[in-house]
């Protein structure tokens, strides 16, 4: 995988290949295996995505009875017309809730790139893939650039909450869904690693402070707020606004900002949100009803 | 690390810590003993104790057990099928000491009575680690085709497994060797580039000073 988003822009320049396509030969070189054989499996992911979502069980609880439902809240209000954000915003949300809600009841997911943060990426390409009507064979390419992305920041900082907080979950899906979809736009590479950072930009120092430790609260509708930085990210680019700091230092400003961040708000359930005393007390009453 | 651990795995939510590394530890545990598990003693110590319930943890390592992949959608209903398939299994909390917070301990049974005791822990992002087996410290991911030899702690048994190894064109991708004490049990783990066969480990067990041989084999039975 690349080690900078600057080294795949210059790639995209100097071979006249798109960003996906980078992506993509870097991974067959690296697994050593077929373009075809690659593709398929990458499509597999897609797919198993869709699955998901359409799979989603609008009765289910989680296990501590912390989340569930509300993606089906959610759609009854966008089908009222109650939302300001207007349908498409409104579907976005909705499946971002859907997915999140799925992981934490223990139902099929593709982490995209952790457990934590499956909702963001999904629910904003699923949403625009119905919206636009694009091929599936796009969204495996925008899936591609998404992969991409988070193959750069795996290499420069990290992807998992308990080394780099809510940022490096959230805010790493947030900037993969966000390059995908100026991929989706006719964007260029330099255009998709803009999308990236500026949506990275808005989520750097997010805390991973889950209430008793679970993959429930806040995760879920945090999925909400990244997908929905994701698509305000690709259309302030593809308007034209550019990060003042590139890609790749916004991504190094993540590494560094979690490894000043103290360990109570790395995934260990202890401060933030989880040391409220509403989330003390849910972790009381849980350990004893689950015990 | 490569491109689908960042776009993937599928895998049954919530936690690729606590219930995806949880069924591959199971999973591993139940190819180790070789055999299908028909009694399961668990006992999960720090964040598996204290978290596990709400992650499905307990469900995940039974579903393991039962030889069940990441990503199958039984895994909430593994202790409903456990029963069916008359796997007996028991779930406690222990303080295993200065280890992984994700670590837990397991005494199986196999359906001929082989027994394995495994200490493993989950160590993010679905990767996990076998940390002991039989009281012996192991140290293997189970990415590869991985042989435990426990031997007496005297000359000449490492020459008779690479030896071994050699003959059969195996390369070993990674070796270390334990010993508890001087002259008493000792242990070798090798991670292997290919498969050993089956009749190699089969002489092995029968060799003068060889104690127990255990082999994680990677081939889908």
């Amino acid at each position: 995988m690349y080690k900078s988003l600057e080294e795949l822009c210059k790639h995209e320049t100097e071979q006249g290949k798109p960003f996906w396509k980078i992506v993509q030969e870097d991974d067959c070189r690296e697994r050593g295996i077929s373009a075809d054989k690659a593709y398929e499996q990458m499509r597999e992911m897609y797919r198993a995505m869709k699955a998901a979502d359409e799979n989603y069980d609008a009765k289910l609880k989680s296990a501590s009875g912390l989340v569930g439902t509300e993606g089906e809240k959610m759609k009854n209000a966008r089908e009222a017309g109650n939302l300001l954000c207007g349908d498409f915003i409104g579907i976005v949300m909705e499946k971002a809730l859907k997915t999140s809600e799925s992981n934490a009841c223990m139902k099929r997911i593709v982490a995209a790139p952790t457990a934590g943060s499956c909702g963001v990426v999904p629910a904003v390409f699923l949403s625009l893939q119905e919206e636009k009507g694009y091929s599936e064979e796009q969204m495996v390419e925008a899936l591609y650039v998404a992969a991409g992305i988070g193959g750069v920041i795996a290499n420069r900082a990290f992807l998992a909450g308990a080394a780099g907080g809510c940022q490096a979950e959230i805010g790493s899906a947030s900037a993969m869904a966000a390059g995908g979809v100026v991929h989706l736009l006719g964007g260029n590479a330099a255009q998709i690693a803009n999308a990236a950072a500026l949506a990275l930009k808005n989520l750097l120092g997010l805390a991973c402070d889950p209430v008793a430790g679970l993959v429930e609260v806040p995760c879920v509708k945090r999925n909400v707020m990244g997908a929905v930085n994701a698509l305000t990210s690709a259309d302030l680019t593809m308007a034209g606004i550019i990060s003042k700091i590139p890609p790749d230092e916004v991504i190094d400003a993540m590494r560094s900002i979690g490894r000043s961040m103290s360990e109570d708000i790395r995934e260990t359930g202890k401060g933030g949100l989880a040391g409220t005393p509403t989330g003390v007390e849910i972790r009381e009453r849980m350990s004893h009803s689950l015990s | 690390m490569n491109l689908l651990d960042i776009i993937g795995p599928v895998m049954v939510g919530p936690s690729s810590s606590h219930t995806a590394g949880a069924v591959k530890i199971g999973r591993v545990s139940k190819k180790l003993l070789a055999e299908k598990v028909v009694k399961a003693e668990i006992y999960f110590h720090g964040s598996f104790a204290a978290t596990g319930k709400g992650h499905g943890t307990d469900k995940a390592l039974v579903a393991g057990l039962l030889g069940m992949q990441v990503d199958d959608a039984r895994i909430p209903d593994s202790f409903e099928i456990a029963k069916q398939e008359g796997m007996k299994f028991t779930i406690e909390t222990i303080d295993l000491g200065d280890v992984h917070p994700n670590s837990v301990k397991m005494n199986l049974t196999g359906a001929s009575g082989r027994t394995l005791e495994v200490v493993a822990a989950s160590i993010g992002g679905g990767s996990i680690k076998i940390c002991e087996l039989d009281g012996l410290t192991a140290n293997f991911s189970g990415d590869y085709p991985t042989l435990i030899v426990h031997n007496l702690d005297q000359p000449g048994h490492v020459t008779e497994v690479t030896s071994m190894l050699a003959h059969k064109s195996v390369n070993i991708a990674t070796m270390q060797l334990y010993r508890a004490s001087r002259g008493g049990n000792a242990v070798m783990v090798l991670e292997c580039d290919q498969e050993v066969p089956a009749e190699s480990i089969a002489w092995l067990e029968h060799l003068e000073g060889i104690i127990k041989v255990t082999y994680l084999s990677l081939i889908e039975s």
